[in-house]
């Protein structure tokens, strides 16, 4: 254990290597089942539950000394969060880190998926803060795991169909579930429904982690995924009127930003590595 | 332009170093010592230690100090410590009925054996400020009379274990033998239903606070069941642990816990006849109002077992055992300051849309 110790005396990633291995087990069997919800013994880590534990705890697992990695949150990789969980590995694992994706071999994100395809040398570790796709349904974890085990998705499809006839859509806009190679519906993290089609068939590895409930899924490389919907009221992700005011793009995810006390506004994209991407040396020049 | 988003990493750099300059306060004041917090705020470093699941007043009295006094951040800082240490094994079970009692009284009989003894408590006292308290003062040598003094009979079996003659307690159950070793939710995941030594486990570290209104409402009607103490008892214990080397346990130190065992009223059912229950409670340090809420949340969580009609949230093994825990319940609340602005722009879309929509069809209609 005392090859890899860094920061006064802390092993390397802060985990200990039986920690490790532990969480290495549960992933293995998360990337063979799946969508299913792997039960793991999450342990405290030196910030607080509900602030991506689940995430870091995978991450620590996971990294090598040579990997690179990206850490975003909200699509941005300066918000305070993920310049904290960045700083965090810095200093226990000394590992290189970017901003910019496609230099990434490891991802943790929050909320977003970035923009950039994802290639097959990557890895996608999600914070997860509720992993039961029906908890706010039943709030009984007992229940929903029957639910799951007899593939029992009646109750997330009335609550859809509900959403239709009082609002005339699906009022979901956020943490869309989704369903698994047919098999288990899953809750993809608080991502807006408009980054739910890049979980399908996509060719890197995306690991789910959630520290305060224990629990660990995963999508192996090219796995189906679909978001639940009708086939008469189809899903569909956000649009917007207007392009990113800053790079112009108009296929990705808008922030809105008020610029003053009038309520004036403008729309930007969310992920930050990808609108500098798009501002390029000539800016405005992105087809 | 980005400045809504931008500049995180310096302005927390700044708001760390500024936390550190509020922490040490006016510089022509002491700097409190923590050794001054492990002698005089002893309570504070007690819970910090059972609910922090670490027994060492050491890493308690610093994680109070580095925390301002705040005992849930202390309580997670203990535990993300503990986190990183290694587990060698566990240690053997001890018998509380050896311990070297500090407090011990019951209020279920006038005089037991032994005696009732009251140690240290504030229980008695008119809660007036004690202004002289303001002022530092030397203290002479106390001439306080100490358990030395007095000669306590270093057995003191268990209350409930010597006056029950009658059966008219139920015997305390003992599900493990030693081969079988206890579950422990630090390091399998909780999963339920749970054992009752896994719950015990969860309610030793979950929060007093939590506790004592869940144990409350058990008195209030919810869950309703009278409870009596029958004992509470407070002093140290030898601890054993066996090295698979060795072969035989060793003594490897002390550890001072306190310990409630409640009475309950218990109707009878099909199978049982009308008997007191327990419930139980045990933590480390000086935690009486803990252990004692605990005994009565425990006793709560065993209607299934009694087959009672199961009415009120004290009762339901899963509402209790999942949000029993300070440590996750501070860090899922407070994260809602962390930055939700994708999901709220979601929402925000949706409204609109929605609210545009709603005014074309009222539009229609007029």
């Amino acid at each position: 254990m005392s090859a890899g110790l860094t920061m006064n005396g802390y092993n390397f990633a802060y985990l200990n290597e039986q920690t490790k291995r532990m969480i290495r087990r549960a992933l293995l069997k998360a990337v063979a089942i799946p969508g299913y919800q792997v039960p793991f013994a999450s342990r405290e880590m030196p910030m607080p539950y509900g602030w991506g534990t689940g995430g870091v705890q995978v991450t620590a697992s996971i990294l090598k000394p040579d990997d690179v990695l990206k850490v975003t949150d909200q699509g941005a990789d300066d918000t305070t969060n993920a310049v904290s969980i960045r700083d965090f590995f810095k200093k226990t694992a000394d590992i290189a880190t970017t901003e910019i994706t496609q230099d990434a071999t490891i991802i943790q994100t929050r909320h977003r998926i970035p923009e950039q395809e994802l290639g097959a040398n990557q890895i996608l570790v999600f914070q997860v803060p509720i992993p039961e796709p029906m908890r706010f349904l039943e709030p009984r974890e007992t229940e929903t795991r029957k639910m799951h085990a007899l593939e029992e998705y009646g109750l997330m499809h009335v609550k859809l169909y509900e959403d239709i006839s009082r609002n005339g859509q699906i009022a979901t806009t956020y943490a869309y579930p989704v369903s698994v190679e047919e098999r288990y519906v899953m809750d993809p993290s608080p991502i807006p429904k408009f980054d739910n089609p890049k979980m399908n068939n996509m060719a890197a590895l995306q690991l789910f982690g959630a520290g305060r409930e224990m629990r660990i899924y995963a999508l192996p490389p090219y796995t189906r995924v679909k978001s639940l919907d009708f086939e008469d009221y189809p899903f569909e992700v956000q649009k917007w009127d207007e392009p990113c005011a800053i790079c112009g793009t108009t296929d990705s995810y808008l922030d809105e930003v008020i610029l003053d006390n009038s309520g004036n506004r403008m729309f930007c994209c969310s992920d930050t590595a990808y609108c500098q991407s798009k501002q390029g040396p000539v800016k405005g020049a992105e087809q | 332009m980005y400045v809504a988003v931008k500049g995180g990493e310096k302005a927390i750099r700044n708001a760390h170093a500024l936390f550190d300059e509020k922490r040490r306060g006016d510089v022509s004041v002491p700097e409190i010592t923590t050794e001054q917090i492990k002698q005089q705020l002893s309570f504070s470093v007690d819970r910090v230690m059972s609910e922090g699941s670490l027994y060492d007043f050491d890493l308690s009295a610093l994680a109070i100090k580095q925390a301002r006094g705040d005992l849930i951040e202390a309580i997670f800082l203990v535990r993300a410590s503990r986190t990183t240490l290694a587990r060698f094994g566990s240690s053997k079970p001890f018998d509380t009925s050896h311990m070297r009692v500090e407090r011990r009284i019951s209020a279920t009989y006038k005089d037991i054996p032994g005696g009732q003894i009251l140690g240290a408590t504030f229980d008695y006292q008119h809660r007036l400020l004690d202004f002289s308290l303001e002022e530092q003062k030397l203290q002479d040598e106390t001439s306080v009379e100490t358990r030395d003094d007095v000669g306590l009979d270093a057995d003191m079996p268990r209350v409930l274990d010597i006056l029950n003659n009658e059966g008219l307690v139920e015997q305390a159950s003992l599900e493990m033998n030693e081969d079988t070793p206890p579950s422990d939710l630090t390091r399998s995941p909780l999963e339920f239903p749970a054992d009752r030594s896994l719950r015990l486990q969860n309610l030793a570290r979950a929060d007093e606070g939590f506790l004592l209104a869940l144990g409350y409402s058990t008195q209030r009607g919810y869950a309703r069941n009278h409870g009596f103490a029958g004992e509470i008892r407070i002093g140290s214990v030898a601890v054993e642990f066996a090295p698979e080397e060795l072969g035989f346990p060793i003594e490897i130190g002390e550890m001072i816990v306190s310990e409630c065992e409640m009475i309950n009223q218990f109707k009878g059912s099909k199978s049982a006849p009308p008997q007191f229950t327990r419930g139980y409670g045990l933590a480390f340090g000086q935690v009486e109002r803990k252990v004692m809420s605990m005994a009565l949340v425990d006793r709560a969580l065993r209607a299934d077992e009694l087959g009672e009609e199961k009415t009120a949230p004290a009762q339901d093994e899963e509402f209790v055992l999942s949000h029993s825990d300070n440590v996750k319940a501070t860090g899922f609340v407070e994260h809602l300051k962390l930055p939700h602005y994708v999901d709220f722009q979601a929402e925000l879309e949706l409204v609109r849309k929605m609210r545009a929509k709603q005014r074309v069809m009222k539009e229609a209609a007029e």
